[in-house]
């Protein structure tokens, strides 16, 4: 099914009638009056509808953050679940404005057409093992049988660090997430990799959790962001924007709580986010009060955060990486001004 | 006398039917030129347009990503995305091979099961055939995958069987035969196979003693067997083997055999049965039962009346949808891709169609390679088929 829908997209790109790749994206979401977000659709705590069709997901509020902006309802927006195999082609016919999928910023994606507008997830690869197998380190997988999803930036660092560890190696690839689990869980691979935060996810898919511990190891930078097509400098800037947003109004202790009461607040740097002075976003084609919009509906990172991967969540993910840069960690916006 | 290609008498050229068959053929031929010249053109622009690089430069590019079974050299730092390919391709060629050869043993003994006289083993082909044609291939896929993972015992617990042999849930693991010192036996096992061939010719016109079967074949077991025996006890077991260790994850060395490899042609083998079963029914029962009659009256015991009457004049009609079946196994091989089997579809076709971000360019080798695989095998059947066809005079 993946296959032919990839040779579809494919083809699609090919064939489509020029001309709809040429006009701004922004006015075409607008016209639409609803955006359409190439989400995860199989990885808790990033991208996941529920039962009912509601989607969930550190990604998914990206996206509603955009729609927020845009529309002033977080609601308007379509989620299309994308694989690893589809998710560009799907952007680049124009099937999806945005793609927040948990990708990998890479420089030959960077240079194909796509453009990452930033990193709203440091991640990096990490494996996991059965506890049965007594292995305390990723050095001590010589020989073992891994599992592993394909057409990822996971492929190819697993056998970079095999390689540059001196070690053996059996790739058992699958076309998806949760075929390689399933694999892994029917003892067909000794190891199940991906970035760590997918492996603290995927982990609770588990039947028995426990029976399975995340080595220490982590075998790769993974810088997890959004993705837009090239060539819309405008739609570029206001995605990239959004996530700035976010960090800021942190940042800035601007949060759903407190966020009337900030609306009154004398901090000049508060005043230019909220739009309470000057016009940043309708200098990138938004309203005045497109942060109050999106931190009302949405949020702001922390609480984001918090709310699908962190402490509020089932996955209890430590900031880390991602604690902002007053904090000890690297997320760190430019300023609004 | 009018030639056939000159017009009539009195007829203008363009109102001929012959000349205007011509003009709308070569007006049609450009049409579609042109369509197809504008498909490509569009394409062209538009990939340029989002960006997307083109053309087959990636072929040399280093691939980067390991594959679990290769039945050539292949390294994931040295080989290239073209190395890649012709590993995918070798290995939907050995499914599609070995599925064809054991779908078409199992498709005829059902097909003929279907036929029988006993009641329980014409029931039980019957429920085969309705049972599995009419479950999606992919879901039986799955099945045999995890049946087969579930049904053997962990690596820790293998199943040790006689000579070196190991199976396990990674996999059946032979000894490999080196065949640096063995060359020259292999070359004698080949020789013995070709004299069986050819001493059968020559004994088959013979209507004396060597003529008859039991003789045949006697005598062709004992070129087969014994010459190869005999050779190894004269120059004292040339053939050294690898034989699997077991390391503390996985085995080492020696032929590995992956289960994603048992389960896909399991899946296809009795997928595509059920079909061939139909179609050699269908040829059993387009011989005239006078054919049976004729043969049992000159005294033929039922295998024979069935393997030299019945059976050859069946293959008229069973070749041209056997053909289909084969092809269809062919071009069903590549769901490979749901239970991780590294086929053409799943290394060529994903893992580069992506890494390389150029899928236009891979499917379109990956369609004319299964349009290849096709054709081929159409020739192969036709071919075979032009022997078999009624020769009438």
């Amino acid at each position: 099914m993946k296959q032919i829908a990839q040779a579809l997209c494919a083809a699609a790109v090919a064939f489509a009638a020029a001309g709809t790749a040429d006009a701004a994206t922004l006015d075409t979401v607008k016209q639409r009056g609803v955006l359409n977000c190439g989400a995860n659709g199989q990885l808790p705590g990033f991208g996941l509808p529920d039962s009912q069709g509601n989607w969930t997901g550190l990604d998914v509020d990206f996206c509603r953050a955009i729609a927020a902006a845009i529309f002033n309802d977080a609601t308007k927006v379509k989620f299309t679940p994308t694989t690893t195999s589809n998710r560009f082609a799907a952007l680049q016919t124009g099937d999806i404005d945005v793609l927040a999928r948990n990708t990998t910023w890479t420089l030959s994606r960077d240079a194909q057409g796509l453009n990452p507008t930033g990193i709203n997830y440091y991640d990096g690869q990490g494996f996991i093992v059965r506890k049965a197998l007594k292995v305390n380190s990723a050095l001590e997988l010589n020989d073992a049988a891994i599992c592993v999803q394909q057409g990822t930036t996971t492929e190819l660092n697993l056998a970079d660090y095999f390689r540059a560890n001196r070690m053996r190696l059996k790739t058992i690839t699958f076309a998806g997430l949760d075929e390689a689990l399933k694999a892994y869980e029917t003892n067909r691979c000794d190891a199940f990799t991906t970035d760590a935060s997918g492996l603290y996810s995927t982990r609770l898919k588990l039947a028995r959790a426990d029976d399975h511990v995340v080595l220490p190891e982590i075998i790769s930078k993974e810088p997890l962001g959004p993705f837009v097509r090239q060539g819309d400098d405008q739609w570029f800037d206001i995605v990239k924007w959004v996530h700035f947003a976010m960090l800021n109004a942190e940042e800035l202790n601007v949060n759903q709580k407190n966020l009337e009461e900030q609306m009154k607040s004398e901090n000049p740097e508060i005043r230019r986010l909220l739009g309470t002075e000057n016009n940043f976003g309708e200098q990138l084609g938004l309203t005045k009060d497109w942060v109050y919009r999106i931190v009302k509906l949405v949020g702001n990172y922390g609480e984001v955060f918090d709310r699908n991967v962190g402490q509020g969540s089932l996955l209890k993910i430590a900031r880390g990486l991602n604690a902002l840069w007053t904090k000890g960690g690297v997320q760190y916006a430019p300023p609004i001004r | 006398m009018a030639r056939p290609w000159e017009s009539a008498p009195g007829v203008p050229f363009y109102r001929d039917p012959k000349y205007r068959g011509i003009a709308v053929q070569i007006g049609l031929c450009a049409a579609l030129a042109y369509l197809a010249y504008a498909a490509i053109q569009t394409a062209a622009d538009n990939l340029a347009r989002s960006h997307v690089a083109s053309g087959f430069g990636f072929w040399n590019v280093i691939a980067g990503f390991d594959i679990s079974q290769t039945l050539i050299a292949y390294s994931p730092q040295s080989s290239t995305y073209g190395r890649a390919f012709w590993v995918g391709l070798l290995n939907t060629l050995v499914v599609a091979a070995l599925g064809i050869v054991l779908a078409t043993i199992l498709g005829f003994a059902i097909g003929i099961a279907r036929l029988s006289k006993n009641f329980l083993v014409e029931r039980l082909a019957t429920c085969y055939v309705e049972l599995i044609r009419n479950v999606p291939l992919l879901l039986q896929l799955l099945f045999w995958y995890i049946a087969v993972l579930r049904a053997l015992p962990e690596f820790a617990a293998s199943f040790v069987l006689p000579g070196g042999v190991l199976l396990n849930n990674r996999g059946l693991f032979l000894p490999r035969p080196l065949f640096a010192d063995g060359t020259h036996f292999l070359a004698m096992v080949a020789a013995a196979l070709l004299l069986a061939v050819v001493f059968n010719k020559i004994a088959g016109r013979s209507t004396g003693f060597w003529g008859t079967t039991s003789a045949r074949t006697a005598f062709t077991l004992l070129i087969v067997v014994a010459l190869p025996v005999a050779i190894i006890v004269v120059s004292g077991a040339p053939l050294a083997f690898d034989y699997p260790q077991v390391g503390r994850f996985n085995v080492r060395g020696g032929l590995e055999v992956l289960p994603e490899f048992v389960a896909l042609v399991l899946g296809l083998v009795v997928y595509t049965a059920a079909f061939i079963a139909e179609v050699v029914r269908a040829g059993l029962m387009s011989v005239s039962r006078g054919q049976t009659e004729a043969a049992q009256a000159l005294g033929l015991t039922r295998t024979q009346t069935l393997g030299l009457i019945v059976i050859p004049q069946a293959m008229r009609v069973i070749i041209p949808p056997l053909t289909n079946q084969y092809l269809n196994l062919t071009k069903n091989s590549s769901l490979a891709v749901a239970i991780g089997y590294p086929d053409l579809v799943q290394v060529f076709a994903g893992t580069v169609a992506n890494q390389t971000n150029q899928p236009v360019e891979v499917v379109i080798i990956t369609m004319l390679v299964y349009l290849s695989f096709s054709l081929i095998t159409s020739l192969v059947m036709n071919l075979y088929n032009a022997r078999y066809a009624l020769v009438e005079r």
